[in-house]
């Protein structure tokens, strides 16, 4: 499972007359995008806007992020989406390092976020430091929640493919080479090493919690082993509108932190050969059975220890626990990433599972801690749902467009595959 | 007179009113130092000073808790205060008890407090997040060191301008409060850390200590549902069209109650949901699935259950704290039960 991830560093972008990428600046011919994404009938009006870090602009609510990438040989990104499932996780991948599609309109309801490309509120989402092409969608009155959701699904990931095929043209500035290798291999290089895995955790509990591997809805799959290179390669896209602030956006996925981390000391201090996706279903017998083949896969691959993160909070935190103590009594041993929601004040319990085999925790936040958003100059998307979306309350937009809202609300602010350097401790 | 004022409080016993006679004294201030306050005092030196002691009984405090708290807001809202200090009060139950109290107060008013404590008696327990609890020994033989160490806090909280760190490095019992900050590597890398430590067998610290947990063992089943006036609440956010009381879509900070008088069936138009953690769609299109007003109004009907209750309470659980959802279930069952529901079906989403 070789893999070469090849990036394009990208300074700025533009709108300009024809696509193109020279000395940093990459060119987007705006209305040629526009008609090239524009994939449904029910989509009423479309927008695209160019933001880079720094900037006085607030976008809301939004939907997704993904990270423009493409195969070298074009076929293969997204599979189940846009891509061959046969091609992705092998050979090149051209990626523009520091850019993202943002999507946003007047999305679904609840449980979307905020970027802010500047102020207080950029020191907590990734999404502060890259340049986005944000995508303003709106769709037909009356388009039910789940299509207006898969909608804009689809346009953010067309949208990055597009925006990825100019860079092949370009000379790519630097190449990472992944080599992700199986059990056999691994006992033979490095025989005296541990083996470690990964348990993947996908939000799955439905009525637009989603999320798609190779465009198969999470909820209905069993736990499997995934390679880490087709996830690379956008092999699992978000479908979902968890609280914004712990939802693995795409752009999250295709540049899992978990992943590359476990990669860096793969072969020095243990052996990194599994990946395993698992899902987060609602009722208890489907978070029992998940829960028990992760353990029992983890156990015949003969995992030694392995990382779980999950995805969402509340419900899936039982997921999280179940998975951790079934590998634990395997004697697997476990480190879970997961953030909290400790109350507003953080004297609350932060979790709505607990488990004393968990002894080994890693906390990316309390994300019901209050922030206060200063009014920007601009607002790509619409700020009057800052009352309704998850972390926000009666009040939180005030009246000079200023927003008092919690953590939750910020996107990514709380990411639970530990992408950020967030993170809470008691007092 | 140092510039650092400080109010003590005491039960009755270290007040020096007298032993347990005296448990029922109402409270009552002097404008020295009293008991231990002379030995703090003392310590303080020109630092801080004790400008008033107030004094309570135990049973006092504990028994009339309205009328104790309103007396010493009062006391405590008299002169200009930088800091109150209770106790210590050890393992004495009733008077770590009242400290905590105390604490709470001090919170309300918005002012700093220490307190002296044995980290088994309940007052810590239930009052931690209210100020900062030094440990003391379980008695009064360790009233010296006790002391030193309040007074070591003191002087502390004073050089870092009110600001005294995580509770390990400052001395004093931790407060249960979680709090952000940024670390030093991503939470991949650090995962990555701890993993290869755990699995060396070396020595690591988790991020997030695990609480023992609440379980809530569930009743035996009702015996006589035909008999039983049954009530429904949900946590799913069904609430009356326009959500009057505006309960959050996520970290709900109330729950409503609303009348089911004459209603047969929720529908679209007079019912919708609140939550934001799932498509809304379906629940709103029929919020009877959410809450079975519908099928429980058939129960009735057929004798199944006695009678439905005229209300039902609602409120959202996503992202709730628990601290919340604990305190919304102990009002909504103590008011089920005030009104003699004999039965409660609980629906999520």
């Amino acid at each position: 499972m070789k893999l070469d991830l090849e990036r394009i560093e990208v300074d700025r972008v533009v709108f300009g007359q024809e696509n193109s990428f020279a000395d940093g600046v990459l060119t987007i011919d705006k209305e040629d995008l526009l008609e090239n994404i524009r994939h449904d009938h029910r989509i009423t009006s479309l927008e695209a806007e160019i933001v880079h870090p720094g900037e006085k602009v607030r976008i809301m609510p939004v939907k997704d992020v993904v990270e423009p990438r493409i195969k070298v040989d074009k076929n293969g990104m997204f599979p189940g989406f846009i891509g061959k499932e046969s091609q992705a996780g092998a050979g090149k991948t051209r990626v523009f390092s520091g850019t993202a599609v943002v999507t946003t309109g007047n999305v679904v309801g609840f449980q979307e976020g905020i970027i802010d490309m500047s102020g207080p509120g950029a020191d907590y989402t990734p999404f502060s430091q890259t340049i986005n092409v944000v995508l303003t969608c709106e769709v037909e009155e009356g388009t039910e929640e789940h299509i207006h959701e898969e909608i804009l699904r689809i346009l953010g990931l067309k949208a990055a493919d597009y925006i990825a095929e100019i860079g092949l043209d370009v000379e790519p500035d630097k190449t990472e080479s992944f080599d992700f290798k199986s059990i056999a291999q691994a006992r033979n290089e490095n025989n005296d090493l541990p083996l470690v895995g990964y348990i993947y955790m996908l939000q799955s509990q439905g009525l637009l919690h989603d999320t798609y591997v190779y465009g198969v809805d999470a909820k209905e799959i069993l736990p499997t082993l995934i390679s880490p290179a087709k996830v690379m390669d956008g092999a699992i896209v978000s479908g979902n509108c968890v609280s914004a602030c712990d939802k693995n956006s795409t752009y999250l996925h295709q540049n899992n932190p978990v992943i590359e981390e476990l990669y860096q000391r793969d072969g020095q201090d243990y052996n990194f050969v599994a990946t395993i996706i698992t899902n987060e279903n609602v009722t208890l017998g489907d978070k029992e059975r998940s829960s028990t083949m992760v353990a029992e896969m983890a156990e015949s691959l003969g995992l030694d220890a392995v990382i779980i993160n999950e995805e969402g909070f509340g419900n899936p935190d039982t997921d999280l626990i179940l998975n951790c103590k079934k590998l634990e009594q395997k004697g697997i041993k476990t480190v879970l990433i997961t953030d909290e929601y400790a109350g507003r004040d953080g004297s609350s319990q932060s979790l709505a599972d607990a488990a004393v085999e968990a002894d080994a925790v890693v906390t990316s936040g309390n994300a019901n801690e209050v922030i206060e958003l200063p009014a920007m100059e601009r607002v790509i998307g619409h700020d009057r749902y800052a009352d309704n979306i998850a972390g926000g309350f009666e009040g939180s937009l005030q009246e000079d467009g200023s927003i008092r809202v919690e953590l939750q609300a910020i996107t990514g602010s709380t990411d639970q595959m530990g992408y950020t350097k967030l993170s809470a401790k008691g007092y | 007179m140092a510039e650092f004022k400080i109010v003590h409080y005491l039960n009755q016993f270290f007040g020096q009113v007298g032993d347990e006679d005296q448990a029922d004294l109402p409270p009552q201030q002097k404008k020295e130092a009293v008991g231990p306050g002379v030995a703090l005092n003392n310590a303080l030196g020109d630092r801080a000073e004790i400008v008033k002691t107030i004094i309570t009984g135990d049973d006092y405090f504990n028994e009339n808790k309205a009328e104790a708290r309103e007396k010493i807001k009062e006391f405590l809202q008299e002169d200009e205060v930088d800091l109150i200090v209770a106790g210590p009060a050890f393992n004495a139950g009733r008077y770590g008890m009242a400290c905590g109290g105390v604490a709470e107060i001090a919170d309300e008013l918005n002012l700093p407090f220490v307190g002296g404590i044995y980290p088994e008696n309940p007052g810590y327990e239930m009052y931690k997040k209210f100020g900062y609890f030094i440990e003391t020994g379980d008695s009064v033989g360790s009233m010296r060191q006790g002391i030193a160490d309040i007074v070591d806090f003191i002087n502390h909280y004073i050089e870092t301008d009110g600001k005294p760190g995580a509770p390990e490095e400052s001395g004093y019992l931790p407060r249960g409060i979680r709090k952000n900050y940024f670390r030093e590597e991503r939470g991949a890398r650090r995962a990555v850390d701890m993993l290869v430590k755990k699995i060396k067998g070396k020595e690591f610290e988790t991020e997030y200590p695990m609480p023992s947990f609440d379980r809530v063992e569930p009743k035996p089943a009702v015996e006589n549902l035909a008999d039983s006036l049954v009530a429904v609440v949900t946590t799913g956010g069904i609430v009356p069209k326009g959500n009057p009381d505006k309960i959050e879509a996520s970290s709900a900070s109330k729950f409503g109650k609303y009348k089911l008088n004459g209603v047969q069936d929720l529908t679209d138009e007079e019912f919708e949901t609140a939550h934001g953690g799932y498509d809304p769609v379906y629940a709103n299109q029929d919020p009877d699935r959410v809450l079975p007003v519908d099928v429980m109004r058939d129960l009735e009907k057929e004798g199944k259950i006695g009678k439905l209750h005229e209300y039902y309470y609602a409120t959202v659980g996503n992202g709730t704290s628990v601290a919340n959802a604990k305190a919304f279930g102990k009002a909504i069952g103590e008011e089920l039960a005030r009104d003699g529901v004999q039965a409660v079906i609980l629906t999520s989403t």
